[in-house]
């Protein structure tokens, strides 16, 4: 009597990137409370820069209290409905859009539809450009949640892009061709491809080789392009970011077709790490996609209190250049922390210059090389290790052995005692003088309880469902 | 074009209706008391403007709610990374309460069966998600809110089929009329997956009788479908009789651990009594778990922002504001209603009897120029450009009788109301007037066979019915 939908599960949330915050829930790490407790590395949030945020916010109490030159402004904002925005919220938006792409490109608010958060921009994007039983390519590995938001409701197919470690994960003209074939010998019709830049998991902002790639491909098979750029502020090395728009203005494009099936989804829930306050946007160069996905903002509108807000939060220039650099120092340093916490225990990360979190390399600590090993190393971190990663097979990765794990969620005191367990967990490995362990033996009964669970599936109640 | 989506290039998201057409003439020419006096006066639009001072004088005596506080400590970081679908333990709580409260503590509510969304708009859609796909139909009583149209159908792909309800028993739902509208889906071929009601009903402003509710439960338990049942406007209940929710009927009639307790699902808002439809609050109460599972995923579509949860659980938490505010909304909405149907009657047009909602469904079947939706059409386009009132057309609300409009009132000041009954009134009197006029050139014309020119160069008269009220 339901609907298919609600009794399939392509929601895709029995995913083991799920599976993990299940268990990090019931056993979470608290430097006092639960010392030994599971210590959250799959959640990719910035807690970095509140404290500058904050700040701003006790420096403009009108702002939250709603109130505008002493006035209030309560009223209006309350009955504030227009799926159009707060005009002066799309004007701040893309001043920021633009001055996070140092200036190189300039954004028209017309332009600009707001959404729910990136969730709903996705969404909401696919809804506008496929119908059900298309597809749309996607490179892997690829954040997991976009099996939910891009195919669960919209009944679109995802295709994945193959990408491999042999060359950094770079998406190649070669992967496109084999992955747009593949689509149809499936009898999918290909609609577009969607591009996570900076990418999740990978950490990396893409190289305009790599752009100029996917431009040339759209416009060889007239399909759209979404740079899903919701990392943009993330970026805190180089090479700098170079937008889609960016690249496609490099070459002339913008009187062309393809200037209307370029598409970028944008959210303040990474660098602004805001995440609870649903801020996301559709940017668009045709007018019709503009047009349709307004009106289908309806079902997933930015409160109005919010949007006043952070109107004022990004009126203020002075705070966002101070944001934005001082943000970019603390997630460098916070990743380098990573990275050679990492390195000493023998462990290396694929080299990143964006995102919350790195790709780290455990290949050489699996069984074989297979995604069972994975799964098992896997189970080994969380439950032995104490340390909730991210699987690679729950990104579509074609490889064994990647992790994303994440380093902007927690504190510096935190985030050493992850290094300390992984090193003491690969000595004890080393140790035994095994380079390759049998994990079977040494997986605690609970950890055994629960692959066992994992691997019939979770029929129970659902994990609390987070960001990327 | 064939790269955009069926969705993007048809035009079920139904906005080329009326109803928003109406909107868009205002927006060109709003009536400002200073400003623009001679401007379109909005009564098209079914917000409750009248409780505001309530709320901003709660606001000025807990800052802490909107300044991310809780006992002076700051809990912005908390709030700024809450973005569990499963929504702020404490806001459920207290939307929960204020619901039963609503209900006269009649029923009381489940937490764990409520979810939330950015808007009714984003619950309905998303409890269609759940219920019904292509191929599937949903019954709908008319007139029903012309919003449906796009919440509902665009994106899911259900239809909706109406269940007809006429004047002649004041738009109650029959069971005739449930059994007919059955019978054209199974004619379309659609599967019937349940009955939507909006109670209180907009656009009638009336709430459902019991009679109603239970015919409407007999009828989803005989056909096995779901009911749902939109009450968003059950704050807005000013007089009697009292609001009866369906969760009371089921309850009353002791259908909890029945089938159909379960295919019973309830939407609300906080954007018609609390007048705060920017704040994007709405929910879906469910007895099924499995609606309430896919649902809550179902919400990361259209969460509510973590900063407006805060606030609005510190608010609906006193006890003492809300009862406040739920008397004395009552007594204003009440106060003001009768000031639009005193002033309608001055002008000699009937409303139908209501007891809720923000707008009166109004009867200018007697001002049209024939018993059709050209005539009303003509009548609608008059009051809007001429009148320079924006009231919403019977047929846009899929009414099947044309005249009747439904008419807003609690969404301007007292004065813009005044003036509003007031170029009513005008109005109808230059009709009688001009009626006559014509009556008597047109017996001039039969002798002297002159054309006479109507003042309104794109409209033109009929020959009217001698059936003038």
């Amino acid at each position: 009597m339901l609907s298919s939908k609600a009794s399939c599960n392509s929601h895709g949330q029995d995913s083991s990137y799920f599976l993990g915050w299940q268990l990090y829930e019931n056993n979470p790490f608290h430097e006092v409370e639960n010392p030994t407790g599971i210590i959250q590395m799959g959640l990719a949030e910035n807690q970095l820069s509140f404290d500058l945020v904050e700040s701003w916010l006790r420096k403009n109490p009108d702002v939250m209290e709603l109130k505008k030159g002493g006035e209030s402004v309560f009223r209006e904002l309350a009955f504030f409905q227009d799926y159009h925005g707060l005009p002066t919220f799309k004007n701040e938006l893309v001043e920021y859009m633009a001055k996070i792409r140092g200036n190189k490109v300039k954004f028209d608010p017309n332009n600009l539809v707001l959404a729910a958060g990136a969730t709903s921009a996705n969404e909401t994007l696919i809804f506008c450009l496929a119908d059900p039983g298309e597809a749309i390519l996607l490179p892997t590995p690829y954040y997991p949640g976009f099996d939910r938001d891009l195919k669960w409701r919209t009944g679109v197919e995802i295709v994945p892009v193959h990408c491999w470690s042999s060359n950094g994960f770079r998406i190649t003209m070669f992967a496109l061709e084999e992955a747009y074939e593949r689509a149809q010998k499936l009898n999918l019709k290909v609609k577009g491809v969607l591009i996570t830049n900076p990418s999740n998991p990978l950490g990396t902002t893409m190289t305009k080789e790599e752009l100029d790639h996917l431009i040339t491909f759209a416009v060889a098979k007239n399909i759209h392009v979404i740079s899903d750029e919701v990392f943009s502020g993330t970026v805190f090395d180089s090479p700098g970011f170079i937008s889609i728009l960016e690249a496609a203005m490099d070459r002339n494009l913008e009187n062309t077709d393809v200037w209307s099936r370029i598409h970028i989804v944008y959210s303040l829930s990474k660098d602004l790490g805001l995440p609870g306050f649903r801020v996301g946007m559709i940017y668009s160069n045709n007018k019709t996609v503009v047009g349709a996905s307004t009106k289908m903002s309806s079902f997933g509108l930015v409160s109005s209190q919010t949007q006043y807000l952070l109107t004022n939060v990004l009126a203020s220039k002075r705070f966002t250049s101070k944001y934005m650099k001082e943000n970019q120092k603390r997630l460098k340093k916070r990743k380098e922390m990573l990275v050679s916490g990492l390195k000493k225990s023998g462990i290396e990360c694929l080299k990143s210059n964006a995102g919350l979190f790195c790709w780290v390399d455990m290949r050489h600590l699996l069984s074989s090389n297979t995604l069972e090993a994975e799964t098992k190393l896997w189970n080994q971190m969380v439950c032995d290790v104490g340390l909730n990663i991210s699987p690679g097979s729950s990104f579509h990765c074609s490889e064994p052995g990647w992790f994303r794990v994440c380093f902007a969620n927690m504190s510096r005191g935190t985030l050493q005692v992850a290094m300390r367990r992984i090193k003491d967990f690969v000595e004890r490995s080393n140790f035994m003088g095994r380079i390759k362990m049998n994990y079977q033996q040494n997986m605690s009964s609970l950890s055994r309880k629960l692959l066992s669970n994992w691997v019939r599936k979770l029929s129970s109640p659902d994990p609390n469902e987070h960001e990327r | 074009m064939g790269l955009l989506s069926r969705k993007v290039t048809c035009n079920s998201h139904g906005q080329d209706s009326s109803y928003f057409l109406g909107w868009q003439e205002y927006e060109k020419n709003p009536y400002d008391e200073v400003k623009n006096p001679k401007g379109i006066i909005q009564m098209g639009l079914a917000e409750n403007q009248l409780c505001f001072d309530l709320l901003e004088s709660w606001l000025a005596k807990n800052p802490d709610a909107v300044s991310f506080k809780r006992e002076e400590q700051s809990i912005f970081k908390e709030l700024a990374l809450f973005q569990d679908y499963h929504g702020l333990p404490a806001f459920k709580k207290a939307l929960v309460d204020f619901m039963a409260e609503i209900r006269g503590n009649k029923v009381s509510f489940d937490t764990d069966h409520l979810v939330l969304t950015a808007g009714a708009t984003s619950a309905n859609e998303t409890l269609m998600f759940c219920l019904a796909e292509k191929g599937d139909a949903i019954l709908l009583p008319t007139p029903y809110y012309p919003g449906f149209d796009r919440d509902l159908k665009w994106r899911t792909g259900a239809e909706i089929v109406p269940i007809q309800c006429s004047s002649s028993n004041g738009f109650q739902i029959t069971e005739s009329a449930l059994e007919a509208a059955y019978q054209e889906a199974q004619r379309k071929n659609l599967r019937v997956k349940g009955v939507l009601v909006t109670n209180p009903s907009n656009p009638l402003g009336t709430t459902m009788s019991r009679n109603e509710l239970d015919l409407l439960v007999n009828f989803v338990t005989d056909k096995e479908i779901h009911l749902i049942s939109d009450e968003i406007y059950s704050g807005t209940v000013f007089s009697s009789p009292a609001f009866v929710s369906i969760m009371e009927v089921l309850k009353d009639r002791k259908l909890e651990n029945t089938q159909v307790w379960e295919r019973v699902h309830v939407v609300y808002s906080l954007s018609k009594d609390l007048g705060l439809p920017g704040f994007r609050v709405g929910a879906i109460y469910s007895n099924d778990p499995i609606v309430v599972a896919a649902a809550t995923k179902m919400s990361s579509f259209g969460l509510v922002s973590s900063q407006t949860q805060y606030l609005l659980s510190a608010m609906l938490s006193d006890k003492k504001f809300t009862k406040e505010y739920i008397s004395k909304n009552h007594k204003r909405l009440q106060k003001r209603q009768n000031k639009l149907v005193s002033g309608l009657e001055k002008a000699g047009i009937s409303c139908l009897e209501s007891n809720a909602g923000l707008f009166c469904w109004v009867d200018m079947r007697h001002l049209l120029s024939s018993n059709t939706f050209e005539a009303e059409m003509e009548l609608w386009k008059r009051i809007v450009y001429d009148v320079k009132l924006n009231i919403s057309p019977g047929s846009s609300c899929h009414c099947t009788e044309p005249g009747w409009f439904r008419v807003c009132f609690a969404n301007m000041s007292e004065d813009t109301l005044k003036l509003a009954m007031q170029r009513l009134k005008s109005f109808v009197s230059s009709i009688t007037i001009d009626n006559q006029t014509h009556q008597d050139l047109k017996n001039m014309r039969k002798k002297n066979r002159t054309k006479w020119v109507f003042r309104l160069s794109f409209q033109s008269f009929h020959d009217r019915e001698q059936g003038e009220r």
